[in-house]
């Protein structure tokens, strides 16, 4: 929609143009959100596309991903066949509300930025150890994990003129075997429950709990768990206040799903592990 | 900039925070829609440089340099206001008629261009970011795939699947919507709305608005008439509560108008309203229907305010809207003699229309100084007997028309911006436009009345009903608009359909500070249905009966009394009769092995409902039609009723053509325009065909008559020896040019149609449904719609008007809720957090038509347009108590408030309940 507000767009073409944030800016990545709804308390743009960011980076220590980088071009990744968590990439795209049309240009970074507890590349970011690079107003850059990022329902770490700037997924994490389970209220709907779970080589598990709850939660085990445990550690470990509420699921409906779809995913992956 | 636009390269300068979809309107490329302006309905698919993308979401000034492709030059380059060659993704979806209102079908065909093998194999998720209201998908999956619906006409017009003529504007973005006009100089209307439930106004200051740059007025409530109105149209204006100021001092929900701002651009009425400064004193505001009557309430209207003339209320509580109170037989010793009694209580929610097009209007002054207003309406003739009323204008200086109107489903039986629009104009002698944003269509306009419904059901241990009871609680919100009509008509054919001597209603609709309730597709039905039909099932299953046996003995039959709370005599009759040929079709449908539950984890079951409803509304509904011949030798038809997707411009064309033995492309027809005709009640209750049709066939015959009779004279041949034939009048031995019959000057004649008697229509709905154990999550496996619209005028529009009932339905039934907090504002103002149904939620519908010809209707049609919403919900609720043994209570049926039911209903019983055998009782509750 139109931001009647928006008084002028800078594009930067550099870091060194980026100086001089002020109340009433906003980043302008992939627009998708920033046009969706009214924004009648920003009066500037400040548009990345000018920065000229290479979308992504396949090396041997991972991936990384431009904060810029479309939910199209991710999903268009080749990646290594060793990295047999591939198969999560295009599971997340498709956990995306928005179609294939909003994927040429929605962000990776803007999905992490709006922090909504149904945003895929969180869940995706967060199965796979996901690293932010966020740069500081100062000229700065800071590090940190995706879990610490996104701190709520549209809550991040991020303080105001700070920029997300890349997410690197370490190849470890891109290595692990993945089992990915969503639920939500219409078969195409936003997210109620999303869960994935990872196992590595050496038998440790973790298993990831987005949509559910009110920002990403990864619970860590040594090796996986029976149905008690999980289930157990589950209960411990997300009160029921960490339990999302709002018309895309109830919150015990949304606890009832976290433990149904961990229990799939344990098997699923109990059972890759007999084979 | 510049940017190319199909073809040709156009000078823009963009606003900083515009987006695409402005700037391309702007350039002239209507095509490209608003639907809800936040890429959720994807109206405004556009290709950017070839990659399809929705033009809401992208800032415009990034399409500099780049190439736009939009709907008008799919198929190659084109000027603004044209459309290029047809694409045959557009010459497919006219083959398949791959639209109703065609509002979204812009967008749909865009998307539908951008669409690989793959992902046309995989309609559910490539067409996620495209909603449409009308069709149910079923014609647009058609269109994608190739499959044409429309036939080569066989014999007569009626009775032909025949195009649309506005399909070609329709598929290529040329089809011109309420406001698809250029409208130089036009001013912007924008609306302050009310934050708070109830609250005095105590003052609007409006200096530093009209300060601002650009802003030409704010009107306030000292600015509007005294008069009082209801926003609700109907063929007598008293029959709804005159409660409603255009601007009142008094705030009743939130989200209610409380200033209007003209401005030169929406810009600047943006930037006015948040400079206007008002102070409200708040007031105790009533959320909870259910605390309405009580004598502490808080008021929603003053003691003094009088009621809508249709179904008044008896009781003296002001919160009381209207009342329906009757009785047949003896309830009591109905339920006295009944071996078994079922009892459960029912409740619909609040759910909106979401017509594609927003409600809007935009209004000038015509040469003569006369108020023209273009409004995306149902009911034009009414809106301009209203605004006559509201402004002390006579009938000849105000005009109302509509260009297409992109859906409706009742939510345009209201004035609900013409009143403003025009009170901008009077003021300020400008044209004026008012486009409502989608939150705005969410929060601020109408929806269906939320219900809870009582009811009690005995019958014998054979099955036959004793007795039937209903108690109805209606809450119509802030104002009465349709509180009695929906009221009434809610209580009427759900029990008219059933044989049984003894039935009560007590039926009451009161006010709440919500957002008001309105005319909604089924007009009341859909919620009392949803409660009957519930209570059928389980008593047939009480009784160990199958549920079709069940309705058959019971169900009404010609000759029956339709009785439901009043012996009084009535208009309605058995035109014709097909229920019987409805339940056999779907019982036999069922019947077939259906498709396997996906896993283990899903259990899954048979539900049906049946559904009645009259042909015509009651209390008057009138349509006049002229048709004309023209000089060269062409017929123009004009009607008063609105074309929003229901399909009756081809139906009108159909019938007319059929009366004058020719093609319906001889056929022009205009439509909705005060200035066509002397009056028509307005394209609601399902009218179009049965009420403005007859007027059509009238016309047609008596135009048909007076050409016989030209042409005998002509030829000295008696007028019984001659028959029209295309385009001349054929007779023994000669055969005479319409055109030159028409030499001598246009021959015209009038059709007209009362709206009485009148007849009776049926539906019934079936379903296998899979319902996952433990999450609750419910799959359709299969959707069987059987409807009795007597003769069917054009089997492929009434199949889609069957399609997009049932999907509408599918809607509220599973998913769609309106949601009001703690202090009634509404929680889901947008498609994403409102969802309604898309392409992956809505199965095919096998369709049936009863073969019946209709005494009452033209050329024995009958009326089926809101209708196959009605028997939706119940059957599908049905079909999950099969599924699982759990009976649902509350629609949506949504995976997280029904899988405890779910889950305990397994624990607790088997999931197929014994049928024979069992212990009758008393479900006393």
């Amino acid at each position: 929609m139109d931001l009647n507000t928006i008084g002028s767009i800078v594009t930067p073409g550099s870091r060194a143009d980026l100086d001089g944030w002020r109340p009433g800016d906003a980043w302008l990545a992939g627009g998708t959100w920033l046009f969706s709804e009214p924004q009648p308390d920003l009066s500037r743009l400040i548009d990345l596309a000018g920065l000229g960011w290479e979308p992504f980076a396949v090396t041997q220590a991972g991936l990384s991903l431009a904060a810029t980088c479309t939910i199209a071009a991710l999903d268009r990744i080749e990646l290594p066949a060793a990295w047999i968590a591939a198969p999560l990439v295009g599971q997340c795209c498709r956990a995306l509300l928005g179609s294939f049309k909003i994927w040429n240009v929605a962000t990776v970074g803007g999905n992490l930025c709006m922090a909504l507890p149904a945003g895929p590349m969180i869940a995706l970011a967060a199965a796979l150890d996901g690293r932010c690079t966020i740069w500081t107003p100062d000229g700065g850059e800071q590090a940190l994990a995706v879990l610490d990022l996104v701190r709520g329902p549209q809550e991040t770490a991020l303080a105001p003129g700070e920029i997300l700037r890349r997410i690197d997924l370490p190849a470890a994490a891109l290595r692990r075997r993945t089992a990915f389970r969503r639920v939500s209220l219409s078969p195409n709907g936003r997210s109620g429950a999303l869960a994935i779970g990872t196992l590595d080589a050496g038998g440790a598990f973790v298993l990831t709990v987005t949509a559910a709850t009110r920002r990403p939660v990864a619970l860590a085990f040594a090796a996986l768990p029976e149905a008690g445990g999980l289930a157990e550690r589950i209960a411990r470990e997300i009160p029921d206040s960490l339990y999302y509420d709002d018309v895309h699921g109830a919150p015990d409906w949304r606890r009832h799903m976290t433990a149904c779809l961990a229990e799939e995913i344990r098997r699923e992956l109990a059972g890759e592990a007999q084979a | 900039m510049i940017v190319t636009v199909n073809g040709t390269a156009q000078e823009a300068t963009p606003r900083p925070g515009q987006c695409l979809r402005t700037l391309l309107r702007e350039l002239g490329w209507f095509g490209v829609k608003r639907g809800c302006d936040a890429g959720d309905c994807g109206a405004c698919t556009i290709h950017l440089d070839g990659e399809p993308v929705h033009a809401c979401l992208v800032p415009a000034f990034r399409a500099a340099g780049r190439t736009v492709t939009t709907v008008e030059g799919l198929g190659g380059s084109c000027a603004p206001g044209e459309a290029g060659p047809l694409h045959p993704v557009q010459a497919a979806f006219l083959a398949a008629q791959g639209f109703q209102c065609g509002f979204c079908t812009p967008g749909m065909v865009m998307t539908a261009a951008a669409l690989d093998q793959g992902q046309r194999r995989d309609l559910a998720t490539a067409l996620k970011g495209n909603l449409c209201r009308c069709t149910g998908y079923g014609a647009i999956r058609d269109a994608i795939g190739g499959t044409a619906r429309v036939e080569a006409p066989a014999g007569a017009p009626f009775g032909s699947s025949l195009p649309a003529p506005a399909g070609p504007a329709v598929v290529t973005g040329t089809a011109r919507y309420t406001l698809d006009v250029e409208a130089a100089g036009a001013l912007h209307l924008r609306v302050l709305r009310s934050p708070h439930a109830h609250a005095r106004i105590l003052r609007i200051e409006t200096t530093a608005a009209l300060a601002l740059p650009g802003v030409v007025a704010v009107l306030t409530h000292a600015d509007v008439p005294a008069r009082l109105f209801s926003t609700a149209r109907h063929h007598i204006p008293t029959d709804d509560a005159a409660d409603t100021r255009v601007l009142d001092s008094t705030v009743r929900f939130v989200g209610q108008r409380v200033a209007a701002v003209v401005a030169e651009s929406e810009a600047a009425a943006e930037a006015a309203l948040r400079a206007l400064a008002v102070d409200y004193e708040p007031l105790p505001a009533l959320l909870d229907p259910e605390e309405a009557l009580r004598p502490d309430a808080p008021l929603v209207h003053g003691t003094d305010d009088r009621s809508g003339d249709d179904a008044p209320p008896l009781n003296p509580h002001p919160n009381l809207a209207a009342e329906v109170h009757g009785e047949i037989g003896d309830v009591a010793a109905g339920l006295a003699e009944a071996d078994l009694v079922h009892e459960g209580t029912y409740v619909s929610q609040r759910v909106q229309h979401a017509h594609l097009e927003t409600h809007g209007a935009v209004s000038w002054l015509d040469a003569e100084g006369r108020l023209v207003i273009r409004s995306s309406t149902q009911v034009p003739f009414l809106t301009r007997d209203a605004l006559c009323t509201l402004l002390d204008l006579p009938a000849d200086r105000v005009r109302v028309l509509c260009g297409r109107v992109g859906g409706g489903f009742g939510g345009k039986q209201e004035m609900l911006t013409e009143d403003l629009v025009a009170l901008a104009v009077l003021r300020t002698g400008r044209p004026v436009r008012w486009e409502l944003t989608r939150q705005e269509q969410f929060a601020a306009t109408t929806t269906r009345h939320p219900m809870r419904v009582r009811v009690r059901l005995g019958a014998r241990r054979d099955g036959t009903l004793t007795a039937i009871e209903l108690g109805v609680l209606s809450d119509t919100g802030a104002y009465g608009n349709h509180a009695g009509g929906v009221l009434h008509h809610g209580c009427n054919e759900v029990i008219a359909v059933y044989r049984c001597p003894n039935k009560r209603v007590e039926g009451r609709a009161v006010h709440t500070h919500t957002l008001p309730s309105g005319a909604f597709r089924g007009y009341g039905l859909s919620q009392t249905i949803f409660a009957v039909e519930s209570a059928m099932d389980e008593l047939a299953r009480g009784l160990g009966l199958d549920p079709f046996e069940f309705r058959r003995r019971n169900v009404v039959r010609p000759g029956d009394p339709m009785v439901s709370t009043s012996l009084e005599p009535h208009d309605v009759e058995y035109g014709s009769y097909g229920l019987d040929q409805c339940l056999d079709h779907v019982e036999a449908a069922l019947r077939e092995p259906g498709p396997d539950a996906p896993s283990p984890d899903w259990l899954t079951g048979r539900g049906m409902a049946l559904a009645m409803i009259d042909t015509i509304p009651p209390r008057g509904h009138v349509a006049e039609a002229r048709l004309a011949l023209g000089a060269d030798g062409r017929y123009e038809l004009r009607v008063g009723t609105a074309e929003f997707g229901n399909g009756t411009t081809t139906v009108h064309a159909q019938i007319a053509a059929t009366a004058l033995g020719t093609a319906p492309e001889r056929i022009a027809v205009r439509q909705s325009d005060t200035d066509l005709v002397g009056h028509d009640t307005g394209a609601y209750g399902s009218t179009g065909t049965v009420v403005g049709g007859l007027a059509t066939l009238r016309a047609a015959e008596a135009l048909a008559a007076a050409l016989r009779q030209a042409a005998a004279m002509q030829a000295g041949l008696d007028p019984s020896l001659c028959r029209l034939d295309g385009d001349a009048v054929a007779g023994p031995g000669c055969r005479i040019a319409l055109a030159a019959l028409a030499e001598a000057g246009p021959v015209e004649a009038v059709g007209r149609a009362e709206g009485s008697p009148r007849s009776v229509a049926f539906n019934v709905q079936g379903f296998c449904v899979a319902v996952h154990r433990s999450s609750g999550e419910v799959r359709i496996l299969r959707s069987v719609h059987a409807a009795d619209a007597g003769r069917v005028v054009n089997p492929m529009q009434c199949r889609g008007q069957v399609e997009g009932g049932v999907a509408q339905a599918i809607g509220a039934a599973l998913y769609e809720d309106l949601r009001l907090d703690g202090e009634g504002r509404v929680v889901n103002p947008t498609f994403r957090h409102y969802h309604i149904p898309a392409c992956a939620d809505v199965p095919a519908t096998e369709v049936f038509f009863a073969d019946t010809h209709d005494s009452v209707g033209p050329l024995g049609a009958k009326s089926m347009s809101e209708s196959p919403f009605n028997p939706v919900a119940a059957a599908l609720a049905n079909a999950i108590r099969d599924a699982t043994g759990a009976r649902l209570h509350a629609t949506p049926f949504a995976p997280d408030r029904i899988y405890r039911a779910v889950i305990a209903a397994q624990e607790a019983v088997p999931s197929r309940p014994a049928s024979a055998g069992q212990r009758l009782v008393r479900l006393d509750s």
